[in-house]
């Protein structure tokens, strides 16, 4: 690892002194997806080069955890590469507003993609757009299908259906009906709370109108969603108090659960670990027919250091990324984080073809607590975790949950007062 | 006229402890407090005196979790002080009885568990507690005791005292070693004395021993004060930021961690970081200061 830094490192500087010579521009990309370098290295920068003989491109990554640290320190003393990898929300706001992040709202590429896509380089207010949308991930249940099989269950469309599905599989016994715990918190909201939750708060509907103060966390739409995850506890296994986000993937990978609450970047280590066939099922609608919304959460985007030399080249690197070529490479190569483009892609993996396909079917949001709403004290994502784990676990009521979110909520945030 | 000689010496050799403590500790100590002072308006740093402290004491956003991880803290201290300290005088107490075949073997094993890092601890221990591969259910389940077994790690009412014995597992080497130390040291003829008088056994123990090793006993309590306040290791290895399950585990440190450099979502606020880092300090003072002035002073001590 050292040693391929340590060329990189000598490969750039190289680069660098040669682009003086020919008058070539040279990029480098900031990025804290280290797993991604050869994926970079080995598809897609040469995808891009052999398109654009003039520009020269360089991925840089550093360690996840200290991505933003580097990157804020590298920002500061101006020797950061051109392209920035982008966080979602406030993170990247922050660097935008701080005068690093180049506002690209008129990069043409842009329109490739939907408002919801946006929303997390955005300014609050929408009016300027500073990343490229590059990737997103998928809620919904990734389930056992030699077990479904076996039983004779059909894949489950409502939440009558999810339930008696559950309800059969508990009643064989042969299977936990579903893996989840409770003991890490944040899988009850993440893969709990915000993945079933949009067709309660019709996704994007809710979520603008909570962020606006024209709903409040204790309309029914929100608290709903509680009392359904109320009746999980039930077909959890026993102990899923104490239970872990690998113990339930293991759980599940080793074929002792049925049915596993996801995300879509499950797909690549469940692909190695089972070895059984998998399905997915988008989060169940109350009534058959009822649209349905999933959660389908920007992740990562890619940014133009304001400080770069090259802006122009830079900018023709974006107009690539946002372009369908640069998101079948990069879909296929990771499956689960699905890019983001307008453009629909065509990806080989079957789970993750699945998955993918249900932004035809439904309406896209992002999680409810992730735009603005988890700026103050308390902090609305993470009193979300507790409030699941305490909805499953029945310790409260759904009604106290949201009152206690709301209070919460209505102390810092000015719209809610 | 006669000047008095500058003991320079005394300065040089002094220099470096005082230098170095005062760059890595004192320092830093005092910067910590200092900065407790401040907030953040805008990306300045503006000074508001203890405006900080009345936030976390007053506010009942902030008083609620500070007082929730005060209480548990005590909990944690509590549950040290009753099965820590008593077991490791009862091992220090066999383990210094000279017929006892293979003492080192004891005192090795028992020691170990110290010297391993909290990851492996905490890490060992909810694999062994866990419902689903761990041998704790198994185990309960040979002795037909099944039904005792519950998800502690995961429950409100168990998680706090199953990890605090969790620490005393690991730490009950400790006081046996101070302890034994101490048993070491009394002289024989004492002990024969006591004989000649018909005191022997557990009486020996009592009324001869005890005396003379609570002092040692007073500093074993004081380390553990000290150590059990700072504590945060082990939950945040076991439970995370969090000390899930709904900060029922939550101790001073977590929560200071908490604040201090965020989590997930929440960005860190160091000021009011340093305001609890600032509490925890005046507590342990507090603490250690009642030990030393009102508890050590009254201590009755024999000339061995």
């Amino acid at each position: 690892m050292k040693r391929k830094i340590l060329s990189m490192a000598l490969m750039s500087t190289a680069l660098v002194a040669s682009s003086a010579y020919a008058q070539d521009a040279t990029l480098t990309i900031e990025s804290w997806r280290n797993d991604d370098l050869s994926l970079w290295q080995d598809k897609i920068i040469p995808a891009f080069e052999a398109e654009h003989p003039g520009i020269k491109v360089v991925f840089s990554p550093s360690a996840p955890a200290e991505y933003n640290a580097v990157l804020n320190s590298k920002l500061e003393a101006g020797s950061a590469g051109d392209l920035i990898t982008c966080r979602p929300f406030d993170a990247s706001l922050a660097l935008y507003e701080g005068g690093h992040l180049t506002d690209l709202s008129d990069l043409d590429a842009m329109g490739n993609f939907s408002d919801v896509a946006k929303s997390a380089w955005q300014t609050d207010d929408g009016s300027a757009s500073f990343c490229v949308p590059m990737a997103s991930v998928i809620h919904g249940f990734i389930y056992n299908k030699d077990a479904f099989n076996e039983l004779g269950i059909e894949v489950p469309t409502t939440e009558a259906e999810f339930f008696a599905a559950l309800d059969k599989i508990k009643e064989d016994g042969t299977y936990i009906p579903m893996a989840m715990g409770t003991n890490d918190q944040w899988e009850a909201a993440t893969m709990g709370y915000n993945n079933i939750g949009p067709n309660y708060w019709k996704g994007e509907e809710g979520r603008q109108a909570l962020i606006k103060g024209e709903q409040k966390l204790t309309d029914p739409q929100w608290v709903a969603p509680y009392a359904t995850l109320a009746k999980w506890a039930d077909y959890l296994g026993d102990g899923y108090e104490a239970q872990t986000y690998p113990d339930s993937q293991n759980l599940f990978t080793l074929g002792r659960a049925a049915i596993y609450p996801a995300g879509s970047w499950e797909i690549a280590g469940f692909n190695t670990q089972a070895d059984f066939e998998m399905g997915a099922f988008k989060p169940p609608v109350q009534n058959a027919g009822d649209t349905c919304y999933i959660s389908d959460h920007t992740d990562i985007g890619i940014g133009l250091n304001a400080a770069s030399e090259n802006q122009e080249a830079a900018r023709t690197f974006l107009a690539w990324v946002a372009s369908p070529e640069f998101a079948s490479i990069f879909g296929n190569a990771v499956p689960g984080f699905f890019p983001l483009s307008n453009t629909p892609v065509e990806l080989e993996d079957p789970l993750a073809k699945e998955i993918v396909g249900w932004r035809d079917e439904c309406e896209s949001t992002i999680r409810s607590t992730y735009q603005i709403l988890s700026r103050g004290t308390p902090n609305l994502e993470n009193e979300t975790w507790g409030a699941s784990v305490a909805a499953i676990k029945g310790a409260e009521t759904p009604e106290a949950l949201g009152q206690q979110l709301q209070d919460g909520l209505a102390s810092w945030y000015a719209p809610h007062q | 006229m006669q000047t008095r000689r500058i003991r320079w010496h005394i300065a040089v050799f002094l220099a470096p402890a005082v230098l170095v403590y005062t760059a890595v500790m004192i320092f830093p100590l005092f910067n910590t407090l200092r900065l407790a002072l401040f907030t953040e308006v805008d990306q300045t740093r503006i000074y508001v005196g203890l405006q900080n402290f009345r936030t976390l004491f007053f506010d009942p956003i902030w008083s609620e979790q500070f007082w929730n991880a005060l209480g548990n803290n005590f909990w944690f201290f509590l549950i040290h002080m009753l099965v820590q300290n008593p077991i490791g005088i009862a091992l220090a107490a066999l383990l210094s009885h000279p017929r006892l075949r293979f003492a080192a073997l004891y005192r090795s094993a028992i020691f170990i568990p110290t010297i391993l890092s909290f990851v492996i601890v905490g890490f060992a221990w909810k694999l062994i507690l866990s419902p689903l591969w761990g041998i704790a259910p198994s185990m309960l389940d040979a002795v037909g005791l099944k039904s005792l077994f519950a998800p502690w790690l995961g429950k409100e009412e168990y998680a706090l005292t199953t990890l605090a014995l969790v620490s005393v597992w690991q730490f009950v080497g400790i006081p046996m070693m101070l302890i034994y130390a101490a048993l070491l040291s009394i002289p024989e003829e004492i002990l024969e004395a006591g004989e000649i008088d018909g005191i022997t056994g557990a009486s020996a123990f009592w009324k001869i021993k005890l005396p003379l090793i609570i002092p040692s006993i007073g500093i074993i309590s004081i380390l553990t004060f000290v150590g059990n306040f700072n504590a945060f290791d082990l939950i945040y290895v076991s439970q995370g930021a969090l000390a899930g399950p709904d900060f029922s585990t939550d101790i001073l440190g977590t929560f200071m961690y908490r604040t201090f450099f965020g989590f997930q979502l929440q960005l860190g606020d160091p000021h009011m970081g340093s305001a609890i880092a600032g509490a925890m300090f005046a507590i342990i003072l507090v603490g250690v200061c009642i030990y030393l002035f009102g508890i050590q002073t009254r201590m009755r001590r024999y000339q061995l």
